[in-house]
């Protein structure tokens, strides 16, 4: 690849545009922004807006005694179901440990994608898909290999008595199922942090170096305000599965405690629900979406 | 910046949907049965199953298809709860489903499955006397059993040894805390609150909130000495040393045991307080598209010889009583040891659906757990 | 461009060490499960000695074929439309300004942010809706569409994160040379976001592989994918047939990749 010659920072004299010609240009611009939209835009709409409609529509809408819904009578009946006790313990241990899952994440992709960036253009290919590679086999099969792994004579276990710890069953703990979502999401947080640290030009942070940065100091003004749009996109896309995650924390945590995943499914099926499940998806989306939206304006302006 | 004209075409759209979904749901309900003008062994087209996986072997279903010269596709599901919704919305197009008998109960109430025509279904005859009032469907009117099973205790007897109650004391009670963190309950609300109930002596299709809020509590003061709430790997967890006693499905147990080096290590039985019994239902979707290959099926598989290759495959119980003498006899013995039902017959109740009081069961469950 | 600059001394050490242990981390469950694949026992988890059979079993089972054949057609296309149609606009939201931007923008989050089981009843109810009017029956068509629909997202997401902060003036460069629009595209925009398209595009192919609750609630007789294939299996034990298929999966995979390694290098080679 061609080195480009980094242009300095400023306005490119000698050039003058008529308001004419900006205001024009400008027109065209917004008419070609909109057209290399259109095709998901309209997309998104017909096969997820359209049908969210359904959603909402149901959440204000009664479940009748057979477990269907009736279309009429509409009320808000399932929004109060939201300000339960049960509901807001259920949230916080849920938000906790998403948090904790998407901290974990962050701390293990961010100097394994770093790491990958300063490869021959090869190998960080050959590793981008060696991270993707077990996530080619099935969902399933893998959480059965952990459970397995953690099991009271697995070889997690084996391992810890043959270093003296004596015998250790993470299986059906907090901490197991913290391990199978970190697992489970890891490369959502690799591969935005890797596209995002990948671009950034090595003379910056030379630059950087030259002018007395310590590492930590080139690293935390330098690298990762330069890389902080990969870290926004990564934790949103583990922060928000694992939050509705439900499969692992039944296999691999034993289903002991309720999580916001297990209930959603539980109100959808068996008890069959759905106005209350509609409500409960409808007030988290809202609040997610707000807070993605907040949290990339103020990470956009970090850049 | 937003355009108005972006506003008012995600409105009409929106308009759009509320109106389809608002005509959608009440033309549903298909009172009759669709199949008046099929004959006995006619067949309409090829047939769509939906099942339950592992419950049918597949060369059994090309057999049929051979027979009747069509071809048969069978798609799989893991809870009745997955499978409702998906032939409720219609257009599922599945020709025969196999619920589980409250599930009936829930599908005919609300439309979602036809009327039998028993004309077509001279087989019938060979439903033992046991199945043939159900309460779901008191007159088996809109579904014919399939198979059954129990819902008990499994125990590892080389562990616990053989000298224990056979009461549900044995999760709930004070002998529980000999075994902490070695006892696994059914990852279901109305299974695991079901045997509460029944450790309490109450019915476990009670609507009385009083009588849940106490089973709720039992399954509360039990949670610290469980290993898990599991459905899935029970059986697997019991015979591979994780835990001792398990709270599992009849069928799921008597397998696995068999797979173990030694299967007179461990006893499946139902709880002297009574427990659950269960039946999985053939049915018809109210949109079938060809009822008259599903009533070929349903009638093909009531056959005496086709029962006992299906139970001899499934290894679940049949409630075909022209099959009984043809079962492997393991099978046979297993059904019907007296040490399995302890309270005997009328000691089991089957899951009912209870309407409104559904939802009180999920939220006793999700609050028993904590 | 040159790239992020190699770290030296303790600090590349450690990078390395951290990167060989996500990799243990990674492949460790699946070498369990390789090795199981081969187990004779139908637990997963007891060794129960050596044998071929789960993979004699998989050449036999016509179900559990055709649900793999099912899912690699559905991942496949369901890949390419969504890499095609995500990148579109994550580069329309990065690069320009345009009406409905901010509720393309919101509405390109909610996929993410919805649960499964209430996007698969929604896409469940609105399917059998749509199927009366448009004549669509549940299967290929639905299943990828609602594919579609959620691996968009991920895979603007992952583009975006490459081009926010990307020198615009590089393509405005090519251009001042008198390339064409779509010529500075094609040799300069294309290429740098490359790696995100990549990235985007793995995670979307990984997505549709995976997914269990919204193919099982959209799709139709015959249309059962290997993920619902196997959760359905849940109740009754997953077998190590299911390791075997995985096994299949991982080599034909790996198969594909050394292919298209193999190939680039004959291009740069030929190039050079």
């Amino acid at each position: 690849m061609s080195i480009i010659e980094q242009t300095v920072d400023e306005p490119i004299d000698g050039l003058v545009a008529t308001p004419e010609f900006e205001a024009a240009n400008e027109a065209q611009q917004r008419r070609r922004g909109f057209l290399m939209a259109l095709p998901a835009f309209a997309y998104l709409i017909l096969f997820f807006a359209v049908p969210l409609v359904i959603v909402i529509v149901y959440s204000f809408a009664t479940r009748n005694r057979f477990g269907g819904t009736d279309l009429n009578g509409w009320n808000l009946e399932s929004y109060r179901g939201l300000g339960d006790d049960l509901v807001r313990q259920i949230l916080v241990r849920s938000v906790v440990l998403a948090a904790i899952t998407t901290v974990i994440c962050l701390l293990i992709a961010y100097p394994f994608a770093y790491y990958m960036s300063t490869r021959r253009p090869a190998v960080r290919n050959l590793m981008l898909v060696g991270v993707m590679i077990p996530f080619w086999t099935n969902f399933l099969v893998r959480n059965y290999a952990w459970y397995v792994i953690l099991g009271t004579d697995g070889p997690f276990s084996q391992v810890t008595e043959f270093v003296g710890i004596g015998e250790t069953r993470l299986l059906f703990t907090q901490t197991a199922v913290v391990m199978g979502l970190v697992y489970g999401f890891l490369p959502f947080m690799i591969l935005p942090l890797y596209a995002a640290i990948e671009r950034i030009d090595g003379r910056l942070l030379e630059a950087s170096r030259d002018l007395y940065a310590n590492g930590f100091q080139s690293f935390r003004h330098v690298l990762l305000p330069l890389s902080m749009p990969g870290v926004i996109a990564g934790s949103i896309l583990v922060f928000i599965p694992s939050l509705g995650a439900y499969v692992t924390p039944e296999i691999l945590g034993g289903a002991k405690t309720t999580l916001l995943g297990s209930y959603i499914v539980t109100q959808f099926l068996s008890a069959r629900n759905m106005p209350f499940g509609a409500s409960l998806s409808t007030v988290l989306m809202i609040v997610m979406l707000t807070a993605t939206l907040v949290y990339f304006r103020k990470g956009g302006r970090t850049l | 910046m937003t355009s108005r004209k972006t506003h008012r075409w995600l409105a009409i759209l929106a308009a759009l949907t509320v109106l389809t979904a608002a005509c959608g749901s009440d033309g549903d309900a298909a009172a009759e049965s669709a199949a008046g003008d099929c004959e006995v062994g006619q067949t309409d087209g090829d047939l769509a199953l939906y099942n339950w996986a592992e419950y049918i072997d597949p060369e059994h279903l090309d057999a049929f298809a051979a027979e009747f010269g069509i071809s048969a596709t069978m798609d799989t599901y893991e809870s009745n709860e997955a499978m409702q919704p998906i032939v409720s919305a219609g257009q599922s197009g599945y020709d025969v489903i196999v619920p589980s008998d409250y599930m009936v109960g829930i599908m005919i109430d609300g439309g979602f499955i036809q009327p039998l025509n028993f004309d077509l279904l001279p087989n019938s005859s060979n439903i033992s006397d046991d199945f043939a009032s159900p309460s779901y469907d008191p007159d088996l009117e809109f579904s014919v059993p399939y198979q059954w099973g129990f819902t008990g205790l499994a125990v590892d007897t080389s562990v616990v040894g053989t000298d224990f109650p056979r009461s549900w004391d044995l999760v709930f009670g004070a002998d529980a805390a000999a075994h902490s963190g070695q006892i696994t309950l059914l990852n279901d609300p109305r299974e695991t609150l079901g045997a509460a109930l029944k450790s309490l002596g109450y019915s476990l299709n009670s609507t009385d909130q009083g009588e849940l809020d106490e089973a709720r509590d039992v399954i509360a003061a039990s949670t610290d000495n469980l290993l898990a709430f599991n459905t899935d790997s029970a059986d697997e967890l019991l015979t591979s040393g994780e835990s001792v006693i398990a709270h599992v499905y009849s069928g799921d147990a008597f397998t696995q045991f068999l797979e173990t080096d030694d299967p007179s290590n461990y006893v499946f039985f139902v709880p002297e307080e009574g427990g659950t019994r269960w039946v999985d239902n053939m049915a018809i979707p109210f949109d079938a598209p060809h009822p008259c290959t599903a009533h070929t099926f349903i009638n093909w598989l009531l056959d005496g010889e086709q029962g006992a290759a299906l139970s001899n495959w499934n290894y679940y119980g049949t409630p075909n009583k022209a099959s009984i003498d043809a079962l492997d006899e393991e099978l046979n013995e297993f059904l019907t040891s007296p040490d399995v039902l302890v309270g005997g017959i009328d000691s089991v109740e089957s899951i009912s659906d209870t309407g409104e009081f559904e939802t009180n069961y999920a939220d006793a469950f999700t609050e028993a757990k904590g | 461009m040159s790239g992020v600059i190699t770290p030296r001394g303790a600090s590349r050490t450690l990078l390395s060490i951290n990167s060989l242990l996500v990799f243990l981390f990674f492949y460790a469950p699946i070498i369990l499960l390789i090795i199981f694949s081969f187990s004779d026992n139908r637990n997963v988890g007891v060794w129960g000695g050596f044998t071929l059979d789960w993979y004699g079993e998989f050449a036999d089972s016509q179900p559990t074929r055709k649900a793999l054949w099912n899912s690699i057609q559905i991942a496949v296309a369901s890949t390419i439309v969504s890499v095609v149609l995500g990148t579109l606009g994550a580069l329309a939201l990065e690069r320009f300004t345009f009406r409905g931007k901010q509720v393309f923008d919101a509405l390109l989050y909610l996929p993410i942010i919805i649960p499964d089981v209430t996007m698969a009843v929604m896409m469940l109810l609105f399917f059998a809706e749509l199927a009366g009017v448009l004549g669509l029956s549940k299967g290929f068509a639905t299943i990828t569409l609602s594919h579609i629909a959620f691996s968009i997202s991920f895979v603007s997401v992952v583009v975006r994160a490459r081009i926010a902060g990307m020198d615009e003036r590089l393509e405005e460069a090519a251009m001042d040379l008198y390339a064409s629009r779509w010529q500075a595209f094609r040799y300069v925009t294309l290429p740098l976001i490359m790696p995100g398209i990549l990235g985007g595009g793995l995670l979307a192919l990984t997505l549709s592989l995976d997914d269990v609750v919204i193919t099982q609630f959209v799709a139709g007789p015959g249309w059962t994918t290997l993920p619902v294939f196997v959760f359905g299996l849940i109740r009754k034990g997953v077998t190590p047939l299911i390791n075997a298929v995985s096994v299949v999966m991982l080599l034909a995979s790996m198969a594909l990749v050394a292919l298209s390694l193999f190939v680039q290098r004959v291009r740069t080679t030929d190039s050079a």
